[in-house]
């Protein structure tokens, strides 16, 4: 038999040449391209009123320096409004250079163009502009405020306003047995992969075509939107993402300015032109994502069941929204959590600030709601002077209700309906990894030595797999090697493995012979990228569904070559052959010389299938009607929904009597996608999610000033963990298949980011007896947290009261 | 105005290399794009991320907080150097390989070049490997976007147990 290969924890298959410094990032490529580097504002907020490049032209290696003024038309158009939403009233979105304005710190406002990169620098140094500075508007607060516009033409900064409701939740706030009003603060962060953006552009005058290398998450996309840009159509231009560096959001917004503006400048040059990006750049000019305050009111019975949840939230998308408002209305829908609540209702406000953009960052406005679910179920727990895990147990989705309506739309436009899961089996689970019930022995003893040790707990649900569809493409070829591609992009999430585990599978080939192409548009033009957690769930099934179309046609070109009806075929290890007589056996790379009929006989295995060898019974054309030459299968993947995984993450905590210093004690995971392709890759994936969490929660914020300056806009400031920070994390998996695809799985990408925050603040408040309301949270700011909870200025838990929000 | 440049010769990994390059041409871009050996990463440009990291005369150095100039007559290990003259991944990258301590890869150079220094001071100073909290300490130089350092953490003891088994010749110098 063939080694099964779903579901197995094999080695990847990519990692021996990235390990031997044999990878291909963006900036690896286009050795003598001519170097672009960007004028960028240092302004928030300024009229851009002159820009003077006298000083530069006198440099030597200065090719072009371009302004806004110098743009053609559609180049000079502003930016694509990528996901219009009826909602988005007063979506704006920038221009590629700036259009006599700037909105943030960073915005581009002109372009150099050099032979090296140095010298590219040197010349943005010494190209004056001259600014008028405008009033910033920074801060959900002050945005809300609206006492300066962002935009002149956007009354009260507000870009969108949404309302979804399922029942009458301030009606069933109102009338519930307990009600409790509070507010909550999540403050910014970004995706912050160790590879910047980059954009390399390979123009070919002869055919009037360009090739573009970027680091993105969807290069077909990018593809569509330069050919639009330059006025070409999509065949004149390809895209690929080389290996790309870490994404985690950041690289799906498109077409940034920098990939139109190195494409049309290496058009117009006729020479190949790089941009990479830098550290500083990357703070300042791509996105960020998380801030969010949030009104919360909840009403819920003795058991701490919720019967009415009515949120109001404010959420900051920065100076332009050309990604829409996906972030807050996946905040407003996943909220919800493993959970049914009585009746809900969530508002939302989306306003134009004068920072940096933003953008889905893993997580995608998840990690902001399951803040304000979790912190909702610890206050109800609280108030109710109940066990925490018994009040979410009160509230979940049991696993006969499934598929559940939630009565919502999601963000791809669909029902909110999760498809399947155990929450209660998760839970049990967690807690037992935890040491749940064990704890406050635990907690106890501690305080005996003077330590100061919490618990905390929270669950997420998370959509993934969203549509619109992707699609895979697999070939055999006449040495029976197996080329599978598809067009989402990869960027460490081990693509390369686990859809050859899933052709090796259902083709019954070695996985050896299987190569994967991803996010190259020679390859495979449809497709539209890798974000939401739906590579595998979307591709995996298309390249699954494209196998089972090849093998249909192998099984019978086979039968015709071995006598033998398909249906008593198998195929093992490469070999076509009958199912009990294994002598009988035809290898694949065989069967693909006979699926293509040649005339010319270009090498040995081709004889085969030249016109004279091949067995001629039937007059039929050689190519039958209804098919196709070569042994190949393409097929794609479309959902009618998304698929929902879910989790639960608990943690143990202590904290420093004396300097507030938070140090994780345990990390404990459950985490349930369906069934696994590769189990360590998954589990790779919670990893590195944990932490981006635990960053979130402890370390990392944009540190803005009043006047829209990002104060930490370094590696030196904004504090990304190190492995010092990051405790071990023990993870357990459920495997409850998705009823929705072939394959029953469902993504795991953005999983272990989600929760975090909600938990670390849970395990903190118990710690210390201090209500949580708002993260990151620093040692300064619990530090100070204490004395206002010892002057009554921040209340302790435990403590009756009901907020009221401002 | 034009800049002067400077003959630059060095060993790299093992191959006496030169070129030419200004005197503010940082090392990490002369080993990427004046020698072509682009395995060497940069991150971030201020010595924070660990992605640039190569061995200088066998010692661990952030490449972009360094002229190419000052690497002149000095003998500099990349990533690129880490694996056996037949090409096959030496024990750190098999290490790496088999604990899936990478993801986008884009880090694991400067990781891989730490923890080759770190587990042969270990080893040299007559210990199996790094203890736990020295494998935290030493590679508490390098940041990862993906992995949240688990497997890396991993990797690290795997390594030493990979160099213990196969001997010292296997460990390879530098």
């Amino acid at each position: 038999m063939t080694t099964r290969m779903f579901g197995e924890p094999i080695q990847r298959r990519e990692d021996p040449r990235l390990l031997a410094g044999r990878g291909r990032y963006l900036d690896d490529l286009g050795h003598g391209a001519l170097a672009a580097a960007f004028v960028r504002s240092p302004h928030a907020h300024a009229r851009v009123l002159d820009i003077d490049v006298t000083d530069a032209l006198d440099v030597d290696g200065l090719v072009a320096i371009y302004t806004y003024e110098d743009l053609p038309e559609r180049v000079a158009d502003p930016l694509p409004l990528l996901i219009p939403h009826p909602a988005l009233t007063h979506g704006r979105t920038g221009y590629p250079l700036a259009n006599g304005i700037v909105r943030h710190v960073g915005e581009p406002v002109a372009m150099v163009v050099a032979t090296d990169p140095y010298v590219a620098e040197d010349i943005v140094d010494l190209i004056q502009v001259n600014f008028e500075p405008l009033p910033a508007v920074v801060g959900i607060e002050n945005a809300v405020r609206a006492e300066r516009l962002v935009h002149d033409d956007v009354p009260g900064n507000v870009g969108a306003h949404l309302v979804q409701e399922v029942g009458d939740a301030p009606l069933a706030v109102d009338t519930a047995p307990h009600r409790l009003e509070f507010r909550l603060d999540i403050e910014r962060s970004a995706s912050t992969p160790l590879e910047g953006r980059g954009v390399y552009a390979r123009p070919d005058a002869s055919d009037g075509s360009i090739r573009v290398y970027s680091s993105t998450q969807t290069s077909t996309s990018v593809r569509f939107a330069i050919a639009a840009k330059l006025g070409l159509p999509a065949t004149k231009v390809e895209v690929i993402a080389p290996d790309v560096g870490g994404g985690f959001g950041v690289k799906i917004v498109h077409p940034w300015p920098e990939e139109i503006l190195v494409s049309w400048a290496a058009r117009v040059l006729g020479r190949e032109v790089k941009w990479a990006e830098d550290r500083r750049e990357h703070f300042v000019s791509s996105a960020h994502e998380r801030g969010q305050v949030q009104f919360v009111r909840v009403g819920f019975d003795d058991e701490g069941r919720v019967l009415g949840l009515d949120v109001r939230f404010l959420h900051d998308h920065g100076a332009y929204t050309p990604y829409g408002i996906i972030v807050p209305i996946i905040t407003s829908t996943q909220l919800l959590g493993p959970y049914k609540v009585g009746a809900y209702r969530a508002e939302f406000t989306s306003l134009y600030t004068n920072t940096v953009i933003v953008t889905p960052y893993r997580g995608a406005g998840r990690p902001q709601g399951v803040f304000c679910m979790e912190r909702t179920m610890d206050r109800i727990a609280e108030h109710l002077g109940r066990d925490r895990a018994e009040v979410r147990s009160a509230n979940f989705i049991q696993p006969h209700e499934f598929p559940y309506d939630q009565g919502l739309v999601f963000q791809d436009g669909r029902p909110l309906i999760y498809d399947s899961g155990n929450y209660p089996e998760a839970l049990e689970k967690v807690k037992e990894m935890i040491g749940w019930d064990e704890f406050p022995g635990r907690q106890e003893k501690a305080a005996a030595q003077g330590r100061r040790l919490g618990i905390g707990l929270a669950c997420y649900v998370e959509g993934t797999g969203v549509g619109p569809y992707e699609g895979g493409h697999v070939q055999v070829d006449s040495a029976g090697r197996v080329h599978v591609s598809t067009g989402l992009t990869s960027q460490g999430q081990g693509h390369g493995t686990v859809f050859a585990q899933i052709v090796a599978e259902e083709l019954g080939v070695p996985i050896d012979a299987v190569e994967v192409t991803t996010g190259d548009t020679r390859r495979f033009s449809y497709a539209v990228g890798t974000f939401a957690s739906r590579a595998a769930v979307l591709s995996g099934n298309a390249i699954a569904l494209a196998c089972r179309r090849l093998r249909e046609k192998a099984l019978r070109i086979a039968g015709e070559a071995l006598e033998a009806d398909p249906g008593d075929l198998e195929i093992v290890d490469g070999i076509v052959r009958v199912v009990g007589n294994p002598r009988t056996a035809i290898p694949l790379r065989t069967v693909a010389v006979l699926a293509n009929p040649l005339r010319y006989a270009f090498d040995e295995e081709a004889v085969r299938a030249t016109q004279f060898a091949r067995s001629s019974g039937d007059d039929g054309p050689p190519v039958p009607e209804d098919d196709e030459p070569g042994l190949e299968g393409r097929d794609y993947y479309s959902p009618v929904r998304s698929t929902f995984a879910s989790g639960m993450h608990a943690a143990v905590v202590e904290v420093d009597p004396d300097t507030a210093e938070v140090r994780i004690l345990r990390y404990a995971v459950v985490h349930d996608c369906g069934r696994m392709i590769n189990p360590t890759i998954v589990e790779g994936q919670v990893h590195g999610g944990v932490a981006q969490g635990i960053a979130g929660a402890l370390y990392e914020r944009m540190a803005y000033d009043e006047s829209g300056q990002l104060l930490n806009a370094s590696f030196m400031d904004f504090l990304m963990p190190y492995a010092t920070e990051i405790p071990r994390i023990t993870t357990g998996h459920l495997e409850t298949p998705s009823p929705l695809n072939p394959l029953g799985i469902k993504g795991a990408g953005e999983a272990g980011v989600i929760p975090v925050s909600a938990v670390i603040a849970s395990a903190i408040e118990d710690a210390e007896g201090i209500r949580i309301a708002r993260m990151p949270i620093s040692p300064d700011e619990l530090f100070w947290l204490r004395r206002r909870a010892e002057t009554g200025e921040v209340e302790r838990t435990g403590v009756v009261k009901s907020d009221r929000a401002p | 105005m034009s800049e002067d440049v400077y003959e630059i010769r060095l060993t790299v990994n093992g191959v006496p290399r030169s070129a030419r390059a200004p005197a503010r041409r940082l090392l990490s871009d002369f080993l990427r794009h004046d020698l072509g050996l682009t395995g060497t990463h940069v991150g971030c440009e201020h010595g924070v991320c660990g992605c640039c990291t190569v061995l200088l005369d066998g010692a661990p150095v952030r490449s972009c907080l360094m002229f190419a100039v000052s690497a002149r007559a000095h003998e500099v290990t990349t990533v690129e150097g880490l694996g056996g003259p037949d090409g096959s991944l030496g024990p750190v990258q098999r290490a790496f390989q088999e604990c899936h301590a990478l993801q986008c890869g884009f880090c694991t150079p400067g990781f891989l070049v730490a923890v080759t220094a770190l587990v042969r001071d270990a080893r040299a100073a007559g210990r199996a490997g790094p203890t736990e909290e020295e494998v935290l300490e030493g590679i508490s130089g390098n940041l990862c976007r993906c992995t949240g350092y688990q497997n890396i953490v991993k990797a690290v003891h795997r390594a030493a147990d990979l160099m213990a088994e196969h001997g010292a010749e296997d460990g390879g110098e530098p």
